[in-house]
């Protein structure tokens, strides 16, 4: 079965990891700006890791017929630098027009700050201005349920958001229904260790329905399997659950999502689904 | 949305599983309880006595209690303590 693998930090991974995605189903993924494991000295480092995203990793992507977008901001974690932060986000518009590059993301909370949420308000800002879509990154841990409430709270809060064009990733049991009741798509991050796993993720599909909801495997460079998305997939089937019901969740629903934004040009694999299922 | 497994063919794929992760539990303890110090009065501690609760109550979301109970308190009123 094809996928397209939401949210996945492809830098981080060998050439080989995108082989290996190509061979497992996946034909396209959506990179957000991230921390790099440690914090970045200035303006002209995220002017280069940009770079990477929107040109370098398309084309590493493309050896392997992987179609590779992109989304860019300064992440919550060194948003706790605010006059860094500031320069970052006037820095951004440059690569907005880029093709490819589908809005602001991953922006959200790390410690659930003062200085996080209001470099947040200003990335909201950022993308209300360029009517762009929004990628949000929740917290891990104690700090999710604090953190995802006041993410809720600041988005609710700028009425020019179009909630269908804003996803909040890495929900959990706690964290899923709030935003979906408020119109929000959901992501739900699988790792090997601590957080979500495919079983679970499996259970909030069952509980919550398919609709705007996602599953990606964040593939960073932490403990974290590029390949989580197919687990899910043979969680589900093992399941007994529909091929049609699956292919919602792992490709029909980000190419609704993804397909919202104008820099969304995805070509769909040619060739009908049937003859690669078994 | 509906299950398409019963529950009986949940526990026969499941049974091995959750012993597993139960013996894993009960050998955690052990290792606690051999090993010199104390841990009596550090809080996570309790929030694990109050995490096996959770798991013996017979309510629908303990998954979602498990994860609310080892989670910081909201506070609704964050924004105006940020003077955001
Ligand atoms: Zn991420």
């Amino acid at each position: 079965m094809y996928y397209f693998d939401p949210h996945i930090h492809m830098v981080s991974r060998t050439t080989d990891d995108y082989e290996t995605l190509s061979r497992m189903g996946c034909v396209g993924m959506s990179e957000p700006a991230f921390w790099a494991g440690f914090d970045r000295g200035s303006v002209e480092s995220f002017r280069d890791y940009f770079r990477q995203l929107t040109d370098f990793e398309k084309k590493r992507a493309g050896q392997f017929g992987l179609q590779h977008f992109t989304w860019l901001c300064i992440n919550a974690k060194e948003a706790e630098n605010v006059s860094l932060s500031r320069e970052v986000i006037k820095m951004i518009p440059e690569f907005l027009d880029i093709p490819g590059v589908l809005g602001i993301g991953e922006i959200g909370l790390n410690k659930n700050t003062k200085n996080e949420s209001t470099i947040f308000l200003e990335h909201l800002e950022l993308a209300a201005n360029y009517e762009q879509q929004i990628l949000i990154h929740t917290p891990h841990l104690e700090d999710k349920y604090q953190g995802t409430r006041m993410i809720l709270d600041m988005l609710c809060g700028d009425r020019r958001l179009d909630h269908h064009r804003v996803l909040v990733d890495h929900v959990e049991e706690h964290t899923i229904r709030p935003v979906l009741e408020k119109g929000f798509w959901a992501g739900m991050t699988l790792y090997p260790v601590s957080k979500c796993t495919p079983q679970r993720a499996a259970d909030m599909v069952e509980m919550y329905g398919p609709e705007r909801l996602m599953v990606n495997s964040a593939g960073d460079w932490g403990p974290s399997k590029p390949t989580a998305v197919p687990d899910f997939i043979v969680e589900m089937r093992r399941r007994g659950h529909s091929e049609s019901l699956i292919r919602k969740v792992v490709y029909e629903n980000p190419m609704e999502f993804f397909g919202q934004s104008q820099n969304f040009q995805f070509t769909p694999p040619d060739v009908p689904e049937t003859i690669t299922e078994t | 949305m509906p299950h398409p497994m019963t529950a009986p063919q949940i526990l026969d794929r499941e049974f091995l599983e959750i012993r597993a992760k139960l013996l894993e539990l009960a050998a955690s303890f052990d290792r606690l309880d051999r090993a010199q110090g104390t841990v009596s009065g550090d809080s996570r501690e309790s929030l694990i006595q109050e995490g096996l609760k959770i798991l013996q109550s017979d309510d629908p979301n303990r998954a979602e209690q498990l994860q609310l109970l080892f989670s910081r308190q909201y506070d609704e009123n964050w924004r105006q303590n940020f003077s955001l």
